[in-house]
């Protein structure tokens, strides 16, 4: 029997002795009350674990469990729509059976054993089958097509399958292996969190992940299968973009990390997102969607692993050949944990505090994101997008988690309090962020957009560079030193901030842009720049220019519904020409 | 019949040390028995094997390794509550120290809490009127939110604070079922009694609980503090369906006394000497407030904290802020100026207002007519630094226009009286009034339908006005 003894009990660390036969990071159960825990180092006779649930109550000489298996998730129809814990527990099914506090050794399995789901078979008997093959689908939403995958290491013959209502544990089809073996296979797969999970090959991703949010997807593109920070102070808005980033993300599967945040905004998502429409399949957005839940008052090492159980969870469905993406809100968090338990074991410290594998721990994390052929033979290609909030310090982020994940992310969405304040939202800096997909996700642009895209972004990326220029001029000088020229350029980038840039997530019609309307928004822009500055040179009064009425209907037609988005622009556009063409008519006179 | 342990090794500052005990557990709440027979209360912080490092919640001074006696209670630190404590005083530890009897327990819950249920958690969004213009027309505050006031010392965050303890009121809901939990933390004497006469004065005090640490009592008390004042609104919340209002103040002597222990213990620290936990710490108790699906009552907490050197970044704003769901910000430069209150509203948020605001529960106009209000504020700010480099020659009309939108605004919208109450309607209107000085066209924030009805009339009146001070003058 593998079992241990504890001798030493300091916060989520519990030091147990005598469990011979349990591995590094095995899942071991502590003390009669069963409380998960996983063990992080072995000295000698010594056992290091990390409890994932309040320990008080717990004192030496109380018994230690081994299972040998490691930390794990369950894999199967039932995770969508769904709130899980850190180490996916269902939150739900633990309110009805405990009430509305979490109370400890809650045992529970995360997927339901007892619901049945309709299973409909793609393979029949006699065909052959590898590893990451779909043996048929269940429809687990009314958006989602659950694949069924033969589990990775397997193969061989089908030698039946069955077409009905299972529960995730009844068999579903029978494999005989190439030895002669034959094996059950349920819809319930269990992978353990820490390690990846397999794939054929890696590609470079190529195309955007479409956000329907103007400064990320005209600006700062995200490919499908790539990865994002959001760096910035509290009150910047880093939640609001995740929570948009969630809402209207063009994936086809989106998990929802709530890592040590507020449990306030997890319960928004969870009244929300029912109620709003995905604008690809008009279905509620939360059909699509997985939730895990480690709020800041549950228990700190839960934390630490909230983070893999939400990407083992986005690589099982990237497997079926999905777009998936993952929000972790927040990833310095979750580095805290870390930190705390480096900390309780009396390691070495880093920076800060921090232990010295954090930068490494980031990468892997983030790295597990990608663009892959998936396992099987079909050669589909799944997407994992990765977008992970940081809450560096007073806004600082030359701090440790903000640099070890700038090193490792493409895009860089740098919050700006300065611009909250302002409440420009979202507050994404423009001169500070970058994205490094714009070439690949420009070339993408180009052939499904507007032939122009890359040149119009390069164009609106100039004038705002131009203006932080000027502003420095009209801090010394004052505005009326400029040349027109250059006052119609601080005109068109002060257009460009607040009259695209700026966007409202709480409006409802605002809150999402395709990219059609994007390009059309922008082109209005640069059409009132471009004209505007042909009536500087034949000698327009620039005033008149600036107050011309059409400037306001640019103003508003952010609020054009994408519907009329076409009409609506093209009277702006006719009502701008006409509007200068007369200011430079009376010039005439 | 508890075993009695004669075996302390070591008491260093608030850290005891604890051999050959047997059978003690992680968290167990102790008590000490000097030698004169008066009892101290410790929590186990540590045990590994048979030896266990126990936190003392009060003072050390008579500790004695000789003669103290110590024994484990075999439960953790726990709260006697009943319905009875409501117009009582407590000390920081939870006993009463009004000379009133002991509370008669309805139920004992243990301080720490359990962690809400995210699943659990009603969303707050009933809207609560402060009668302050800055708070509910720019940084609404909801029922079962946790907003806290940062404030730099020598600011009247205690008035401010009062001040929504006394108006603070839903609309159209009744009064009877509300209660206010007020937690003095390591404060003067001068500051506490402020806030209980107050109370007096207003009656609220026989629905207030109240917990007192002053800053004359042990620090190492105050960890406890605001637990104990958590326990009894989560019962009053919770257990008796009340609206609890939580007023803690200060959080910065909290977090003190925390680092306090964690250097005791020869911890790793964080930024400035704060426990690498203090974030989690600060979390398991702001994460306290809110609500309760199904559950009619609700907590509201509003801690106060100075900014050490008004800096914003220190890291007990810089956590507490990642954790609460907005601030509100009080600025020195408002307050030389005399205004009351110094609410710096470009830095103040209110995460939660969205969700209490809007038709139905304020107006429909709220949310437009606030984030043009911010909109313009910010853009008067600029216009007036511009004026300090260039001179006011140098400003556009508009900028003019905008400059002096920002003066009045500081001047009649921030600025109120302590004992004014405006309903959100004024507020409102204020709001509306103010928008008449910039120019229309500038309104971009608001839809066109809104402008139309709220701000077209003003405007037709000015002109009205103008035109018939004109026509006088002839």
């Amino acid at each position: 029997m593998n079992q241990g003894t504890i001798v030493k009990v300091s916060g989520p660390l519990v030091i147990a002795e005598g469990l011979r036969e349990a591995n590094m990071f095995d899942v071991v159960r502590v003390s009669e009350k069963q409380l998960i825990g996983e063990i992080l180092e072995v000295h000698g006779e010594k056992s290091s674990i990390q409890v994932y649930e309040e320990t008080a109550g717990l004192g030496p000489g109380e018994p230690v469990f081994g299972t040998g298996v490691p930390l794990s998730v369950e894999l199967g129809p039932g995770m969508i729509e769904n709130i899980f814990d850190g180490i996916q527990r269902p939150l739900e099914e633990i309110k009805n059976a405990v009430g509305n506090s979490i109370t400890r050794g809650v045992n529970m399995p995360a997927l339901s054993r007892s619901k049945k789901w309709g299973f409909v078979p793609s393979v029949k008997p006699g065909d052959r089958v590898v590893g990451g093959d779909i043996l048929g689908a269940v429809q687990e939403t009314i958006v989602v097509s659950h694949k069924i995958m033969l589990p990775v290491g397997m193969s061989g013959t089908v030698v039946s399958v069955e077409r009905g209502d299972f529960t995730i544990e009844q068999p579903i089809a029978r494999i005989r292996s190439d030895s002669g073996e034959t094996s059950d296979v349920a819809m319930l797969q269990r992978w353990p969190v820490r390690v990846g999970r397999p794939y054929k090959a890696k590609q470079i991703p190529a195309a955007p992940l479409i956000t329907g949010q103007r400064t990320i997807d005209t600006l700062f593109p995200i490919a499908k299968g790539g990865n994002a920070a959001i760096p910035g102070p509290f009150g910047s808005g880093k939640t609001v973009t995740q929570h948009q980033l969630a809402k209207w993300a063009d994936a086809d599967i989106v998990i929802y990390v709530g890592c040590g945040e507020r449990g306030n905004e997890m319960t928004d998502v969870l009244m929300e997102f029912p109620e709003l429409k995905d604008p690809k399949t008009g279905e509620s957005l939360m059909k699509r969607t997985v939730l895990i839940a480690n709020t800041s008052d549950m228990p700190v090492a839960a934390r630490e692993a909230s983070i893999y159980t939400g990407i083992t969870i986005a690589e099982y469905f990237r497997d079926m050949g999905y777009s998936v993406a993952i929000m972790a809100d927040s990833t310095s968090r979750w580095a805290e944990a870390l930190r705390e338990m480096s900390g309780r074991l009396e390691e070495m410290p880093g920076e800060e505090g921090y232990p010295a594998y954090l930068a490494s721990r980031i990468a892997q994390f983030y790295e597990r994101a990608g663009r892959v052929e998936c396992l099987g033979s079909d050669g589909r290609i799944g997407y994992l997008s990765a977008i992970g909030a940081v809450s560096p310090p007073g806004g600082d982020i030359s701090e440790p988690v903000s640099q070890a994940t700038l090193r490792i992310v493409k895009v860089f969405w740098g919050l700006d309090a300065a611009l909250a304040y302002r409440r420009h939202f979202p507050a994404i800096n423009w001169l500070t962020s970058y994205s490094l997909y714009d070439d690949t996700v420009g070339g993408w642009m180009r052939d499904n957009v507007a032939q122009d895209w890359p040149e119009i972004r390069l164009h609106v990326m100039r004038v705002l560079q131009e203006e932080a220029e000027l502003n420095e001029i009209v801090r010394l000088v004052g505005v009326d030193a400029l040349s027109h020229a250059d006052r119609l350029t601080l005109e068109v980038a002060r257009s460009i901030r607040e009259d695209y840039l700026h966007q409202d997530s709480f409006h409802e019609i605002d809150t999402y842009t395709s990219h059609h309307k994007q390009y059309r928004l922008l082109k209005l822009i640069l059409e009132f720049e471009e004209r505007g500055k042909a009536a500087l040179d034949a000698g327009a009064d620039i005033k008149k220019l600036f107050a011309l009425p059409a400037r306001e209907s640019i103003g508003r037609a952010k609020y054009v519904p994408e519907a009329d988005v076409d009409a609506s622009f093209d009277g702006i556009s006719k009502e701008l020409a006409g509007q200068i063409a007369d200011l430079a008519s009376k010039e005439d006179d | 019949m508890l075993k009695e342990y004669k075996t302390i090794y070591e008491v260093a500052g608030p850290l005891m040390l604890v051999k050959n005990v047997d059978g003690v557990k992680y968290d167990e709440l102790g008590e000490i028995e000097l030698a004169d027979g008066s009892v101290r209360r410790c929590k186990v912080l540590e045990v590994e094997g048979s030896t266990a490092l126990v936190q003392l919640f009060e003072n050390a001074a008579g500790i004695n390794v000789l003669s103290s006696k110590v024994r484990f209670l075999g439960r953790s630190l726990d709260l006697p509550v009943s319905i009875d404590m409501l117009g009582r005083v407590f000390d920081g530890v939870g006993r009463p120290i009004d000379g009133g009897p002991n509370i008669i327990p309805d139920r004992r819950l243990d301080i720490n809490g359990l962690p809400m249920n995210p699943s659990a958690r009603d969303y707050p969004s009933e809207f609560i009127q402060t009668g302050i213009s800055a708070i509910d027309g720019l940084n609404t505050l909801v029922r079962g939110q946790k907003l806290p006031i940062f404030t730099c010392s020598g600011l009247p965050h205690a008035q401010l604070a009062a001040q929504i303890a006394r108006q603070a009121k839903v609309r159209g809901g009744g009064e009877s079922n509300f209660a206010v939990v007020f937690a003095a933390v390591g404060i003067t004497f001068e500051e506490a009694e402020f806030f209980v006469s107050d109370f007096r004065r207003t009656g609220a005090i026989d629905r207030t609980v109240l917990f007192t640490n002053l800053a004359n009592d042990p620090a190492i008390e105050r960890i406890s503090t605001p637990r104990m004042a958590l326990t009894a609104a989560e019962y009053l919340a919770f257990d008796k369906g009340m609206h609890v209002l939580v007023i803690i103040t200060d959080i910065t002597n909290y977090a003190e006394a925390l680092r306090e222990v964690s250097a005791a213990r020869k911890e790793v620290p964080g930024r400035r000497g704060y426990p690498g936990y203090l974030y989690t710490d600060l979390a398991t108790m702001y994460e306290r407030a809110g609500r309760q699906r199904g559950i009619e009552g609700s907590i509201t907490m509003i801690p106060i904290l100075t900014m050490p050197e008004d800096d914003k970044t220190h890291p007990i704003p810089d956590l507490t802020g990642y954790i609460t769901e907005g601030q509100i910000i009080l600025g020195r430069s408002l307050h030389r100026k005399g205004i009351y209150p110094p609410v710096d509203v470009m830095p103040s948020l209110s995460r939660l207002k969205d969700k209490g605001i809007g038709s139905g529960k304020t107006r429909e106009d709220h949310a437009d007519l606030m984030n043009q209000l911010f909109a313009a504020y910010s853009h008067g700010k600029e216009a007036k630094e511009l004026a300090v480099i260039l001179g006011e020659g140098a400003l556009s009309e508009e900028d003019k226009a905008f400059a002096k939108f920002a003066d009045l605004f500081e001047d009649t919208y921030v600025r109120q009286g302590e004992y004014e109450n405006r309903t959100i309607e004024d507020t409102l209107q204020l709001g509306w009034d103010l928008l008449t000085i910039v120019p229309a066209k500038e309104l971009k924030r608001i839809r066109d339908a809104y402008i139309e009805k709220y701000l077209q009339p003003l405007l037709a009146k000015k002109a009205e006005e103008a035109e018939a001070a004109g026509t006088a003058r002839e």
